[in-house]
C-alpha cells in the first residue's frame, strides 16, 4: 500500500508544484519509488516543472475514462530511477476527475509505488478537493504573508472535515511547509516569522524554503530544484524529506547570513 | 526581531498582520467549524432561554475551538440587565 501526500495551499503561486516536484524526487533519491500525479486540469505544469512537457502522450484523465492504460500515461523520470509522473489534462472539463476514477487510478498506484504525491490545484474547488479526498498526508504550502496563512487555515479545515480520512473517524498528517522565506525582512519585522505562522495555524513543520534565485532556474530548465544540491533552497527540501521518512533534521536558513566586513565593503 | 524594537512603540508591519491574522483566523474557524446545524441549533437555543428570560439571537454565540484533540462547543448567552 502506498502513502498518499496532498501538496495544498488554498493559495495559488506558493510553490505547490515546485514542493511537489522536489519531495518527489528527493523520496525517489532515497530509494523509494514515487508517483507525482498533477490535479489541476486545464492549468497543468508539473510536466514543465520536472522537465517532461515533450513527452506527454496520455494524462491523468484519459486514464480514468479508459482511453490509456496507467501504464502508458506514467511518464518515467530519465534522471531518478523508480520516479514516475502523471500529466494532467489539458483540454477536458476538469469534472472529469470523478471521485470513483481518482479512487481507482490511486488504488492501481498503491500496488505499484511506495508514495503518491498528489499536485493540488489552487482553490478550493473540485479538483482541490478531489486530491486532497484520499491523502493519508497534507503537506501545507504557505508562504508567510496574510492572505496565504489565511487560505492555509481554511484548506487544513477542509482536511479536518471533507477527506476520506475525516469521514472514517480519523485524520489526515498535517505538515507546515513554509517557503519563500526571507530571513533579512523577518529580522526587520517586515515579514511574519516562522513561529508567527506556527502559532496562528497550530501544525507541525516540515520544513522553511528560503526564499532563492535557484527557484526560477530550476524551474527554467525543467529540473526539480532539490537536484540543485549546492542551493540553499534544494538543500532545504532534502532537509523536508528527511523529516518526512522521520528523521531529525535541525531547521536551517531561519537567520540572515552574516556579511564580513569584506563583502560589506565591497558588496557580496 | 532585533532589540531595538523593545524600545519602538510602533508596531512592525510583522506584528500588525500576525494580529489581524488571529482575529480573523479565529473568526473563520468558528463559521468554518463543519458543523452545518450550528445556525439552527442557535435559533432552538434561543427559544429555550426566551421561556425563562428575554433575550435576542445576537446575545448568543456560538463558538467551536480545538483544543489538543477535542473540540469544544461553547455557548455564551449574555443576559438582559436584572431590573
Amino acid at each position: 500500500m502506498a502513502h498518499i501526500i496532498v501538496v495544498t495551499s488554498g493559495k495559488g503561486g506558493v510553490g505547490k508544484t515546485t514542493t511537489s516536484a522536489s519531495l518527489a524526487t528527493g523520496l525517489a533519491l532515497r530509494g523509494f519509488s514515487v508517483a507525482v500525479l498533477d490535479f489541476d486540469v486545464g492549468l497543468r505544469n508539473l510536466d514543465l516543472i520536472m522537465g517532461c512537457e515533450r513527452r506527454v502522450v496520455y494524462d491523468f484523465v484519459n486514464v480514468i475514462q479508459g482511453d490509456a492504460t496507467l501504464n502508458q500515461a506514467l511518464i518515467r523520470d530519465k534522471r531518478v530511477d523508480k520516479l514516475y509522473i502523471l500529466a494532467a489534462s489539458q483540454t477536458k472539463d476538469k469534472d472529469a476527475l470523478t471521485p470513483e476514477g481518482v479512487e481507482r487510478v490511486l488504488a492501481e498506484l498503491s500496488d505499484r509505488v511506495d508514495y503518491i504525491i498528489c499536485d493540488s490545484p489552487a482553490g478550493i474547488e473540485h479538483g482541490a478537493m478531489m486530491a486532497m479526498y484520499f491523502a493519508d498526508e497534507a503537506i501545507v504550502v504557505t508562504n508567510p504573508e496574510v492572505s496565504s496563512v489565511r487560505d492555509s487555515d481554511r484548506v487544513l479545515g477542509l482536511l479536518q472535515s471533507k477527506t476520506r480520512k475525516a469521514r472514517e473517524g480519523g485524520s489526515v498528517r498535517e505538515h507546515l511547509l513554509l517557503t519563500r522565506y526571507d530571513p533579512i525582512r523577518v529580522e526587520r519585522g517586515e515579514m511574519l516569522s516562522v513561529e508567527d505562522v506556527q502559532e496562528i495555524l497550530a501544525i507541525p513543520l516540515l520544513g522553511v524554503i528560503p526564499e532563492s534565485k535557484s527557484v526560477l532556474q530550476a524551474s527554467n530548465s525543467g529540473e526539480p530544484v532539490i537536484l540543485d544540491a549546492g542551493s540553499d533552497a534544494g538543500q532545504a527540501y532534502a532537509d523536508a524529506v528527511a523529516r518526512l521518512l522521520g528523521e531529525e533534521r535541525e531547521h536551517r536558513f531561519l537567520k540572515p547570513v552574516k556579511k564580513g566586513l569584506f563583502s560589506r565593503l565591497f558588496g557580496g | 526581531m532585533g532589540i531595538f524594537n523593545y524600545f519602538r512603540s510602533k508596531k512592525t508591519s510583522a506584528q500588525v498582520a500576525k494580529n489581524r491574522l488571529q482575529i480573523i483566523v479565529a473568526h473563520e474557524r468558528a463559521e468554518n467549524s463543519g458543523y452545518d446545524f450550528l445556525p439552527q441549533l442557535r435559533r432552538e437555543i434561543l427559544c429555550v432561554v426566551q421561556k425563562y428570560v428575554s433575550v435576542e439571537l445576537d446575545h448568543i454565540r456560538i463558538d467551536v475551538s480545538k483544543e489538543g484533540n477535542c473540540e469544544v462547543l461553547e455557548f455564551n448567552v449574555t443576559l438582559p440587565e436584572r431590573r
